[in-house]
């Protein structure tokens, strides 16, 4: 579902890269937290999957879709195909809870009668049932990250990318928007979540790749996928095109 | 239907986003009603300048009396001849029985003169009335009407305003001045307001980057996030060219009302007003299309800015 090969961005050349040869292999409907200490290149890496940012070298396939081929008129769709939940948030401060979610249909062109019969079911997942009307300043921190979660699933996309949704919240708001990732997990859907609360990583027992100054440092659960399996994966994949 | 769905969308968005920024939306259109005014008013002012110069230009004209013993073709030579020339704008010809009709309906109350004339035979010349283009073509006018071969032909020398000419020349002159500084304002106070409403326009993106960016990131295109500001925009546009054509209709309602003035200097104010009514609904349209142009315009630049992808060269 997610590839990385070889995957290196250097900001600026005299501080060395943010990313360094990154290689990570990530299967459809699996669970993955990115643990590392701020600066460690967590965020780098989500914005290099969301196309925020380019490489600046090696290779990015999410889904299919070869970062190098794509346009710039294409980012869009991209994007339209990733769900991603930022740590700000980043709602539509004047909009309503069901506007902002709807603003993820809207775009995509979808129906007014499909939008009000899927926003309601997306509410009831992240349990925000009856706070439509609330505008985002009008929720607590865990609330407005439940509805950024909501938005970034209510077009189903195949990938999920969390950016440290916990950050800014106690361990108690912390842990339903947890639960929210997981049961959204279990619905078919690839979650990439990055954290830096132990906590969370200790008690979901999930895959866990540490990155520490731009490199992995470790990758528990399928510790032994390296850079040399990703190469005979794309030859493979490539093989299959053809 | 999916796209019609978008596009009424767009103009939705557009049309909340108005209302949402009501304060900024008064601040950019109280610009834009200033221009779209001046405009409207300079248009006008135009009008009617040309118009005082072109009565004063009409009443311009080189008269030529024809012997009774011209024949028709020899008339009609002379007449074409005239037509060639540069400087001439119309050329008409008076028969004698045409000559002795206007003579009699200009004196209509003048029963012995009436009496007199009818008493002989009909004592009027052909006429031929010359009309230059501008004053300055009289002279050339003047010299062909004065060469020997032409001269042969005619009963009486022929006549021309020539004497009014240094006053026409001086109104004029200063209409045209007036008119040359009215388009400059024009021009100056344009430019300006469209760089008021660009960055008014400007600012308010400016203060809604971060929803422009989470649209983006969302994976809204480039024109879903444009369209609402292009609409929102034109909406200023609309409104601000109603207001104008209202003041100045207001300014014409004042100055005929309670100032009772019918000219101001060389401005002559009832033919603006009847100008203006007489060319309302145009006015009105051009006044919208300028609202439109310069909304849409100056949010379409405004927005480009903070709607480009960020991809560095790698």
């Amino acid at each position: 579902m997610i590839l990385l090969d070889r995957v290196t961005k250097t900001y600026n050349k005299n501080l060395g890269p943010a990313l360094d040869r990154i290689s990570l292999h990530v299967e459809p409907k699996e669970f993955v937290i990115i643990v590392g200490q701020s600066g460690a290149g967590k965020s780098t890496l989500l914005k290099l999957l969301t196309r925020e940012e380019r490489p600046t070298s090696g290779k990015i396939i999410v889904g299919g879709i070869d970062y190098d081929r794509l346009r710039d008129r294409d980012i869009p769709l991209l994007r339209r195909k990733i769900g991603v939940v930022f740590q700000d948030f980043k709602l539509l401060p004047n909009r309503t809870v069901f506007e902002n979610i709807a603003f993820a249909l809207e775009i995509v062109g979808v129906s007014t009668r499909e939008i009000n019969s899927t926003v309601p079911k997306v509410l009831d997942i992240v349990n925000l049932k009856g706070k439509e009307k609330r505008m985002p300043m009008e929720l607590s921190g865990g609330e407005r990250q439940r509805v950024a979660i909501a938005r970034a699933i209510v077009r189903q996309p195949k990938v999920l990318i969390a950016d440290e949704p916990t950050g800014n919240l106690d361990p108690k708001h912390a842990w339903d928007v947890i639960r929210v990732l997981e049961k959204v997990n279990k619905y078919g859907t690839t979650v990439l979540l990055t954290t830096h609360n132990q906590d969370v990583v200790n008690r979901l027992k999930r895959r866990v790749v540490t990155i520490d100054h731009g490199r992995i440092a470790s990758d528990k659960a399928r510790a032994n996928y390296t850079s040399a399996t990703i190469a005979v994966d794309i030859a493979a994949k490539a093989a299959n095109k053809q | 239907m999916r796209a019609l769905t978008t596009f009424s969308r767009i103009i939705r968005t557009g049309m909340v986003n108005f209302v949402r920024n009501l304060w900024l939306a008064i601040a950019a259109m109280a610009i834009m009603i200033i221009t779209l005014t001046i405009i409207l008013f300079s248009v006008i002012v135009n009008a009617t300048f040309n118009n005082t110069v072109q009565q004063i230009t009409s009443k311009i004209d080189v008269s030529m009396f024809l012997k009774d013993a011209v024949t028709q073709a020899q008339t009609q030579t002379l007449i074409s001849q005239l037509k060639a020339l540069p400087g001439v704008q119309s050329v008409q010809y008076l028969s004698k029985a045409q000559a002795l009709a206007l003579y009699e309906s200009q004196n209509a109350g003048n029963e012995q003169l009436l009496q007199a004339i009818d008493e002989t035979d009909n004592p009027l010349p052909a006429t031929v009335n010359i009309k230059p283009k501008s004053l300055n073509d009289i002279d050339s006018i003047r010299s062909f009407v004065d060469e020997p071969a032409i001269v042969k032909l005619q009963s009486d020398p022929a006549s021309d305003s020539g004497d009014r000419r240094e006053a026409i020349a001086k109104i004029t002159h200063a209409t045209n001045i007036l008119r040359r500084v009215g388009a400059g304002a024009v021009v100056v106070f344009a430019v300006i307001s469209v760089l008021i409403i660009f960055n008014t326009i400007q600012m308010a993106i400016f203060n809604r980057r971060d929803e422009l960016q989470i649209m983006r990131l969302l994976g809204a295109s480039t024109s879903y996030i444009r369209g609402p500001f292009v609409v929102e925009t034109i909406i200023y546009g609309l409104l601000s060219a109603v207001a104008s054509v209202l003041i100045i209709n207001a300014i014409f309602v004042t100055a005929s009302s309670s100032l009772q003035a019918t000219s101001f200097g060389l401005l002559d104010i009832s033919y603006s007003q009847s100008f203006f009514q007489n060319h309302y609904w145009q006015l009105l349209t051009i006044q919208l299309a300028l609202g439109i142009f310069i909304g849409a315009a100056s949010s379409m630049i405004a927005t480009r800015r903070y709607l480009k992808f960020k991809t560095p060269k790698r």
